[in-house]
């Protein structure tokens, strides 16, 4: 059993065993959006031509659980770790930045995704969603994941107290994945906010997940696919190079 | 031979603060060394570069001749740190914990050397129960297991005594000596100088970032120390001024109870002291005679006159 495996496991497991706060408090939050909102809003909105409001809506909340979540993950235990002072068990040991990158990253992407198949599975009662394209579903939700999971390392190493963390989280991500088109199409924003809308990365998350059910978004897949794939790709040679230094952790 | 630990040149500075200022240590294997020095002389900051803690400046350190920056992977299996802090997970139970360090290290079927490590560490009964359920005690001897999971041939020991009892205490050294004879090198910071001096063959102390001393403790004991006259006089008795420049080094003890150290060359100067004492009509309350120990030693080199 490697270093890598037992950080990616202890990871898994840290979120497990508290599970009802880190898995069924956010499903139940994204619940209670969605009756809401497809309450409200279900008689006056519609976006995609033969998709209910709130069939528009489950994705993008399924997508908002999965990103919200593996960035959570990632940054809570980290910050945890650093403020206790328990980080060390994680340095002492032979593990190297690489594995200690791919362990944190991986089980950000496995809460969000649990997290967000939990979200998927409490709506099956409400709306019957078409499934058109499972593979973009399941590469953006991955990908999305690890995007967020990469983030929630920076933040987490970055971060010396939790109020820190929760400012980098409550003004940053959250306004980000708010207005990045979970509630509705960009194109129902007027021309500077659908211009500003195109330069938030979590908007073409969404976009191409939700792609992935309908098999229509508001921008072509491939091209959200790439923009975010650049992103990941940037986040992690960043988040590596980190590591590498020992920012903050081997001072 | 391979130095169990070797340390050349180290350097660290923290901003205006410099923590280590050219270090060198070389310990053998099988040795127990004691790093001693007052609060804040650099002992963890060394501690830390040779764990990969934190990066030094400038300088080398090999664990087993392995470099903890080029050959970190191998260095990092043979050494054991017991830090100095308190930590610990409070998601697992003291078993889930030694078994998640194993894996840290590789080792997957760790079981029979885990119940070994809980059994000598007198953890057995409490191995299904949570981290924060534990005593300071019993937090401090999880910390010592989690050191020891990986079987490191080099065992580095930040201050493990603090906050433990006595009896604790007790079965710890028990136990670290037991794998100090099985052939395990241990290096020990500790502020209780008397452990130190039982346990350590050779010591170096640590003030501001240098090595000011780096010996035997039995040679540290002779170069820096010498048997001691202790009296106590009878209150309001003042001491003569031709016994004045006599007087030893001040130890903490002292100051409480009152007492004067006389140090010296050699046990004839008893006679000579207590007559200019008699002479001078103080009246003696006790009287002792002192062998050198360590604190002696640590004031001497600490605080040179």
């Amino acid at each position: 059993m490697s270093g890598f495996f037992t950080l990616f496991q202890k990871e898994v497991l840290r979120f497990w065993k508290v599970g009802f706060q880190t898995v069924a408090a956010p499903v139940l939050t994204a619940l209670l959006y969605l009756l809401i909102f497809s309450h409200v809003l279900q008689a006056h909105v519609k976006v995609y031509e033969n998709v209910s409001y709130a069939a528009f809506l489950i994705p993008g909340l399924v997508m908002m659980a999965v990103l919200q979540n593996a960035f959570s993950n990632s940054s809570s235990s980290l910050i945890q770790s650093k403020v206790t002072g328990n980080i060390i068990f994680v340095l002492l040991p032979p593990i190297s930045y690489r594995q200690f990158f791919l362990a944190y990253v991986l089980a950000a992407v496995v809460r969000g995704v649990v997290v967000g198949l939990g979200v998927l599975l409490m709506t099956l009662w409400f709306v019957e969603l078409p499934y058109r394209e499972p593979l973009w579903i399941v590469l953006f939700a991955l990908l999305g994941g690890a995007i967020m999971g990469a983030l929630g390392v920076i933040a987490g190493i970055w971060a010396d107290k939790f109020d820190q963390l929760a400012a980098f989280q409550n003004f940053i991500i959250v306004p980000l994945t708010f207005l990045s088109g979970v509630f509705y199409s960009i194109y129902s924003l007027p021309p500077f906010w659908q211009r500003v809308s195109h330069f938030n990365p979590i908007f073409y998350m969404i976009d191409g997940f939700r792609y992935g059910f309908f098999g229509v978004s508001d921008v072509a897949p491939l091209l959200s696919l790439s923009i975010i794939g650049t992103c990941f790709i940037v986040l992690s040679v960043f988040t590596l190079w980190l590591l590498n230094v020992g920012y903050k952790l081997r001072a | 031979m391979t130095s169990a630990i070797r340390i050349e040149g180290v350097t660290k500075r923290y901003g205006q603060v410099q923590a280590l200022a050219g270090v060198d240590i070389v310990i053998a294997p099988g040795e127990f060394f004691g790093l001693l020095g007052p609060n804040g002389a650099g002992k963890t900051t060394l501690i830390s570069a040779l764990a990969g803690l934190t990066r030094a400046d400038s300088g080398r350190l090999a664990v087993m001749g392995y470099d903890v920056v080029s050959d970190y992977r191998a260095a990092r299996r043979l050494l054991g740190v017991v830090p100095q802090e308190l930590v610990f997970d409070p998601f697992f139970t003291v078993r889930e914990t030694l078994r998640i360090q194993s894996g840290y290290y590789g080792i997957r079927d760790n079981g029979e050397w885990i119940d070994e490590i809980l059994e000598a560490l007198d953890l057995t009964a409490k191995s299904n129960t949570n981290m924060r359920q534990l005593s300071g005690g019993m937090k401090r001897r999880v910390l010592v297991a989690q050191a020891l999971v990986h079987r490191p041939p080099v065992i580095v020991l930040d201050e493990p005594t603090a906050g433990v009892d006595v009896e604790l205490r007790q079965g710890l050294w028990s136990f670290i000596r037991r794998l100090n004879r099985d052939g395990h090198t241990i290096v020990l910071t500790t502020h209780y100088l008397e452990e130190a001096e039982t346990l350590c063959g050779r010591i170096a102390m640590l003030k501001a970032g240098r090595i000011v001393a780096l010996d035997t403790t039995a040679n540290l004991l002779r170069r820096f120390s010498a048997q001691m006259l202790r009296v106590r006089l009878a209150n309001g008795a003042q001491l003569p001024a031709t016994l004045q420049a006599r007087l030893g080094p001040t130890v903490p003890s002292s100051e409480v109870t009152g007492e004067l150290n006389f140090t010296l060359e050699s046990c004839d100067e008893v006679g000579t002291i207590l007559q200019t004492l008699r002479e001078a009509g103080c009246h003696i309350d006790d009287i002792e005679i002192v062998k050198p120990d360590l604190e002696d030693v640590f004031v001497r080199v600490m605080h040179p006159v």
